[in-house]
């Protein structure tokens, strides 16, 4: 009982046909995810299953062709702040600073609610989140790549989501500064204990972060494939878990999934097609 | 020495001079020297060239012609303005003495009509471009961003500005005179009849450079600031204003740059071709002049007007400078 209760974010039986010259093209069929108030959900499966067309119609970008999202009751049809997005490349303004990118999503959502003080106090309080207050008045090009995304994630906390949907958040990024925004996010994840989707290609940052692996098959017409509850005690160490039975189990389960349940078996000529037409109509 | 040019043009050894040389020395020979040895290779030619070409008004005109009208055309320059200002000095003193015998005596002021000189026609031109151009880009600028956001006003409206792009502005002129005749009809005009021509016709020419590419700037909007405008559900006008506009100044000044270049161009023939005042006047009535000095003087209207389109466009880069979040742009 006690789920339903928790229960936040809705995603029901979602089916996503995109019209192609060649015909229709099922990205998604029957998506079905309940998801409760400050869940961590990983969304992991190889390039192409349509990871980010789930978190699209989450976001509200895309329009499922049929089925819906429901969020606190309420059917969601277009995009809104309180589903906030940390896009993949950061998608900062780079004609704005830090702090003004930051600002104008702040200003955008409680415009009425806050004074000039007190938004100048949030937009500050986010930065500083993010250990990005030393730089906050810096444009995009005058910082590095893990900079940005941190930017990106303060964009995002600060129009206070209900959900926050991150798209491969440090997929861009290098090992290192991966690891370290990862404790980052945990570190806020701690204190704020936001609900979170995020999309993953990476096996050990999906069972570090979340509470649950949500994976997914193979498109066409992908779907649930498997979910994993990641009962780890939080806060986590890294370099503990290393070392777990635990989490090498799950770290162990979530492979078996991926390379030999769904492992991509078609020729590289296919692959190609494949990929241009989930650039088309995925991406 | 020789070798040593040799090798910096043609970059190959670059690390063995590197080694040789303190690096300022490089920094100022690729930066005065090389363009300075472009600039005297080239006199060299035109001196040449210019010795070996016999015309009916004379030699081909070469640099130390041009330098000599230079000093002319400026001596003339003063010459006139000190007979406009003697000229009212006169015409005061006169309807001075007339007031003093007559107190009852309406004064006339009449303007002084000489002949305008080469840096009166310098700035006519100058003014009337920008003109042309400022009323271009009023028009360009909001209209290019209509259709970069609405792909239905784009397929409306491109046919359109595919046909009138490549027309040249003397196909324009006749149209705009007698329209501009016709509907300008002011008995105090403020402005003259040929200012207007001459600024239509450019605004005419260079309005569709600036529609494409602020129309080309916005349609290629990074699609992900679009989604970061859709989860921060902006209003439209906050959408532009926040979103689209910075995001298209590149592309505007672009487009700006491009058109000034075209405003510049079209302005000179169309002044020749309408008589109306500026530089293009300048040279029309330097020809039918026919005089010893009078290809001189057209050459040397030929490289100011290069060297003020020039300035032109080096204005608008830094200006694109100042202006733009994207500081990459190339000096070329």
């Amino acid at each position: 009982m006690s789920l339903t209760k928790n229960l936040l974010l809705d995603i029901s039986k979602i089916d996503m046909v995109f019209p192609t010259p060649k015909g229709d093209f099922t990205a998604l069929k029957e998506v079905d995810l309940k998801i409760n108030k400050g869940e961590f959900i990983s969304l992991i499966g190889h390039s192409g299953c349509g990871k980010s067309t789930v978190l699209n119609v989450v976001a509200g970008l895309y329009q499922a062709t049929s089925g819906g999202v429901i969020l606190n009751g309420k059917e969601v049809n277009q995009p809104g702040p309180e589903r906030a997005v940390v896009f993949q490349n950061h998608s900062l303004l780079p004609w704005l600073t830090a702090y003004q990118n930051v600002e104008l999503a702040v200003k955008q959502v409680f415009a009425k609610t806050k004074s000039p003080k007190e938004m100048q106090e949030w937009i500050e309080y986010n930065l500083k989140l993010v250990h990005m207050d030393h730089a906050m008045h810096k444009r995009p090009d005058e910082i590095s790549g893990g900079m940005k995304q941190r930017v990106g994630i303060a964009r995002a906390l600060a129009m206070q989501p209900e959900v926050l949907l991150m798209d491969e958040p440090f997929g861009a990024l290098d090992a290192l500064t991966r690891a370290h925004m990862q404790d980052s996010l945990m570190e806020i994840q701690d204190e704020l204990n936001n609900t979170v989707i995020m999309i993953t290609h990476d096996v050990d940052e999906a069972v570090l972060l979340s509470d649950r692996i949500v994976m997914m098959n193979n498109g066409p017409a992908a779907t649930i494939g498997e979910i994993l509850g990641i009962n780890l005690e939080r806060p986590r160490s890294r370099l503990e878990l290393a070392k777990d039975p635990i989490y090498n189990q799950y770290r162990s389960e979530v492979l078996t999934f991926l390379y030999e349940k769904q492992r991509k078996v078609e020729s590289i000529s296919k692959t190609k097609t494949e990929t241009s037409s989930s650039a088309t109509n995925v991406a | 020495m020789s070798s040593l040019i040799a090798q910096l043009i043609t970059r190959k050894n670059e690390s063995v001079i590197k080694a040789q040389l303190p690096p300022f020395v490089i920094h100022f020979f690729k930066t005065v020297t090389l363009p300075t040895i472009g600039i005297l290779v080239f006199l060299l030619f035109w001196t040449v060239g210019a010795n070996n070409i016999d015309t009916s008004l004379g030699k081909f005109p070469g640099p130390a012609q041009v330098m000599t009208q230079v000093g002319n055309l400026y001596n003339e320059h003063v010459e006139s303005r000190a007979k406009e200002s003697a000229f009212y000095e006169r015409q005061d003193n006169r309807n001075q003495a007339r007031l003093a015998k007559d107190p009852n005596y309406q004064v006339k002021t009449r303007t002084y009509t000489g002949r305008e000189t080469f840096v009166d026609q310098i700035f006519t031109s100058l003014i009337t471009v920008l003109s042309g151009f400022l009323v271009a880009a009023v028009i360009a600028i909001p209209l290019g961003i209509a259709i970069g956001l609405s792909k239905s006003l784009n397929t409306a409206v491109n046919p359109i500005i595919q046909i009138f792009k490549p027309v040249s502005p003397l196909a324009w002129l006749p149209l705009v005179t007698m329209v501009v005749s016709a509907v300008y009809t002011s008995t105090d005009p403020m402005f003259a009849k040929s200012f207007i021509v001459s600024m239509i016709t450019v605004t005419l020419c260079c309005i569709w450079p600036m529609v494409i590419n602020t129309s080309v700037g916005v349609a290629s909007l990074n699609s992900d600031w679009v989604n970061v405008s859709k989860v921060l559900r902006l209003p439209a006008l906050t959408h532009i204003q926040k979103i689209v506009l910075p995001a298209s100044i590149p592309a505007i000044f672009t487009g700006m740059r491009l058109s000034l270049g075209i405003a510049w161009m079209v302005l000179i023939a169309a002044e020749m071709l309408a008589q109306n005042p500026g530089l293009g006047k300048f040279v029309w009535d330097e020809f039918q002049n026919g005089s010893s000095d009078s290809l001189s003087r057209i050459m040397t209207a030929v490289i100011v007007i290069g060297l003020i389109g020039f300035l032109l466009d080096r204005t608008m880069l830094q200006l694109q400078r100042v202006l733009s979040w994207d500081k990459t742009t190339e000096v070329r």
